[in-house]
């Protein structure tokens, strides 16, 4: 899971810095490394082939830059790569027509449905007047779940009575589009196998009714090798004009959606981040090279950080900080906020420079240090939490009985926490204190 | 895991073969494998693995054990051979059973979103129903718009019991009761629907955690068959996944669904042997009858189809 390509690399090619130029050994070593790293992404194998065999030309005899290592050195040329292939085609999105159409395909469960509301919302907030169409007569209550999240979204969704023809639906959407005075209809498909001639024939037959603007393939970032059979299959049959790649929110790397841009030139224009109907962004080449590659991906961090903290618990936080009145409480439940972001080593990750500890800091929490921590505070009594200089030796002899560790385990939190707080008391009073002395009467 | 050779990975041969389309690969392939195996045969076979998501470290290791069995077979007969050795055996009649008698099985099913639970969900109870069984579904989806309403339809489609709360409720609770209904009522399996979660929310791995202790605080020792529902077309991070969903509500299934469509669902291997949790059923469709039991060997033999 932490066999990012960074690490890889560094493993291997070790910290060769500066001077000279990456060596033909260095080169083949790093190449494997490069192949690995990029299937373990879900990155197609043919498409992996033709990228390694660019990269290692790229390599070959690469100067190395002063500030760079062997290793960081190829890890700057696979980005460059990726990047390039990424960000190829032309990514805006284009909305001619009156009313326009924006149509959804894609494999069952890749998160049309859901995309189709996201999408609708995104428009909205762009003045846009959407209606939203449930052409998906076959999956049992989609058209139930589409309204639902559209009365959410107070926007309004056209669908019709079981046994109606997905061509007669998409006519009737955009009927009702223009009576309703709807600027753009997009309408959600039912998902379907490729392998499904049927149901092909019927997707390219509304497509072709429905003259889309924009075609957009809904692609799950956790698909593998098949993902490029798939989009090429769906290209066949409609004018594909863009990629949606949804579920980006879980830790898959998503190489799925370079393999599909690489052979079929289709651009990725949307990302899906989260289940709720806010959580689609526009698509970013450089942040997806960086998750392919395993680099640091602070502004993931940053998203879950800002979805999962309580703005007001946070500023709640920082004022006790200032006043030094930090307790042990407060260490718990910032512990347990921490925790909601995900598996320790995988935030680790995704901060640059840092990806080496992912392991170990993993393995710190695997081993039960940061449980420790917990099962010691979770023992004390809320007094005991709130000033932990009440806790004499038979105090403390019951913490560590009570939550199952040693004597010194309870001795080694204590001392930490003080040292924390002689920190802050620095950081906050003492220095604000020499700058202004008396302004606030204490020093 | 062993270290490849250079000669396996063949630098000067990256190239070949990337315009091929995959009907002519596979002829390529056959015709290199009737000479007996040499390099090409077994980097055509790994790269026919990893097309298949087996995976890259697994499909070099895999290829190299093969290599390493020195046999007079081809490629191909012996990488099947490893491969089946990293899938369970199958257990002979095995059968959805209750701890204790005068109790529901239960089923508890999970796994990411958009895998096909409730449609896997619809076909087992047909499937228990077949067999003269009483089935009662729980609708602890309670967070997908329309979630409850499409389980219900399974329901009727099944001629199943069916317990929901409303949209928004704890789904521990929906669970809670639906136990209390099928103990009540005397049925003989329930079948706990779940909304799917990505297994990086912990909070919602958390919820899941506390469906399972509620199965075992309102039926001691129910030891409930948990399945992990697994799309065939996912990569590399199904075995994250696994691992993950393992860790907070202890797999005991996998039903593999969607392999009707052009994947090979080959992560499964690395699933397997990960965490030794036996792929019990596949989704081969959309019909009530298209949940089939695992065939290792058919599996297997599809990699190379």
């Amino acid at each position: 899971m932490f066999d990012a390509l960074s690490e890889r690399l560094r493993n291997t090619l070790g910290a060769l810095t500066g001077r000279g130029r990456v060596s033909a050994a260095d080169v083949d070593t790093a190449m494997r490394e490069v192949r690995l790293a990029l299937l373990e992404a879900d990155v197609n194998f043919k498409v992996v082939k033709d990228f390694v065999a660019r990269v290692r030309e790229r390599a070959a005899g690469a100067e190395i830059l002063e500030s760079l290592t062997a290793g960081q050195q190829v890890v700057k040329i696979v980005n460059e790569e990726l990047v390039g292939l990424l960000s190829a085609g032309d990514r805006t999105f284009r909305l001619t027509g009156s009313p326009a159409v924006v149509l959804l395909v894609g494999l069952q469960g890749s998160g049309k449905t859901t995309t189709a509301a996201k999408l609708a919302r995104h428009l909205q907030h762009q003045g846009r007047r959407p209606l939203l169409v449930a052409a998906d007569p076959y999956r049992p209550a989609a058209a139930d779940q589409l309204q639902t999240l559209g009365k959410s979204l107070e926007i309004p969704v056209y669908r019709a009575a079981a046994g109606v023809s997905v061509l007669a639906i998409a006519r009737g959407g955009m009927e009702a589009a223009r009576k309703q005075v709807r600027d753009v209809v997009i309408v959600d498909t039912a998902g379907r196998l490729t392998a499904d001639a049927p149901l092909m024939k019927e997707i390219a037959e509304l497509s072709a009714a429905v003259k889309a603007s924009e075609t957009l393939l809904v692609v799950d970032a956790m698909t593998g090798q098949e993902a490029v059979g798939v989009a090429e299959a769906f290209a066949a049959a409609v004018p594909v004009t863009g990629l949606i790649l949804t579920k980006i929110d879980g830790d898959a790397r998503g190489g799925a959606a370079l393999s599909i841009s690489a052979v079929t030139g289709i651009p990725v224009k949307f990302m899906g981040t989260g289940e709720k109907t806010d959580a689609l962004e526009v698509f970013h080449a450089d942040r997806l090279a960086g998750r392919i590659l395993g680099m640091g991906d602070v502004l993931t961090l940053v998203e879950r950080a800002q979805e999962h903290f309580d703005e007001k618990q946070a500023t709640k936080m920082a004022e006790k900080l200032r006043k030094n009145s930090f307790t042990l409480q407060d260490m718990l439940e910032q512990m347990e906020q921490v925790r909601k972001l995900g598996p320790m080593g995988q935030i680790i990750e995704m901060i640059p420079g840092l990806g080496g500890m992912a392991k170990e800091a993993q393995a710190s929490v695997d081993r039960g240090d940061l449980k420790r921590v917990e099962a010691i505070i979770r023992s004390m009594t809320a007094q005991e939490r709130q000033d932990p200089n009440i806790l004499n030796g038979a105090r403390r002899r019951r913490i560590a009985r009570g939550s199952g560790t040693r004597l010194q385990d309870v001795n080694q939190l204590l001392k930490q926490f003080g040292d924390v707080q002689k920190m802050m008391k620095q950081l906050s009073g003492g220095r604000l204190g020499r700058r202004m002395p008396g302004m606030f009467g204490q020093g | 895991m062993e270290e490849p050779s250079a000669e396996d990975l063949a630098p000067g041969d990256l190239t070949a073969g990337l315009q091929k389309s995959r009907g002519g690969f596979m002829s390529r392939l056959r015709g290199l494998l009737s000479a007996g195996p040499g390099a090409a045969d077994w980097d055509a076979v790994e790269e026919l693995l990893i097309s298949g998501d087996v995976g890259g470290e697994l499909a070099i290791e895999v290829v190299e054990r093969a290599r390493r069995r020195k046999s007079e077979e081809t490629a191909e007969a012996a990488v099947r051979a490893e491969l089946a050795a990293l899938l369970l055996p199958v257990e002979p009649g095995w059968r959805m059973e209750p701890a204790a008698p005068g109790q529901p099985a239960v089923v508890l099913v999970v796994g990411v979103n958009g895998t096909g639970k409730t449609t896997t969900i619809g076909k087992l109870a047909h499937g228990f129903q077949a067999e003269g069984r009483t089935v009662l579904l729980a609708a602890a989806d309670t967070f997908r718009a329309a979630g409850i309403a499409q389980l219900r339809i399974w329901a009727d489609r099944s001629g199943s019991q069916f317990v929901a709360h409303a949209p928004g409720a704890d789904p521990a609770a929906v669970v809670y009761d639906a136990l209390d209904a099928a103990l009540a009522r005397h049925v003989d399996i329930v079948i706990v629907d779940t909304a799917g979660r990505l297994h990086t929310k912990s909070s919602l791995m958390d919820e899941l955690a506390k469906m399972r202790r509620v199965i075992d605080r309102r039926i001691p020792g129910a030891r409930p068959e948990v399945l992990f529902v697994l799309d065939a077309t996912t990569g590399q991070n199904g075995l994250a996944q696994a691992r993950v969903f393992h860790e907070t509500v202890g797999l005991t299934g996998i039903v593999l669904t969607k392999l009707d469509s052009t994947a090979k669902g080959g992560i499964v291997f690395a699933i397997e042997d990960a965490l030794k949790v036996p792929v019990r059923f596949v989704g081969v469709g959309e019909k009530l009858g298209d949940l089939l039991p695992f065939d290792p060997d058919a599996f297997v033999a599809a990699l190379f189809a």
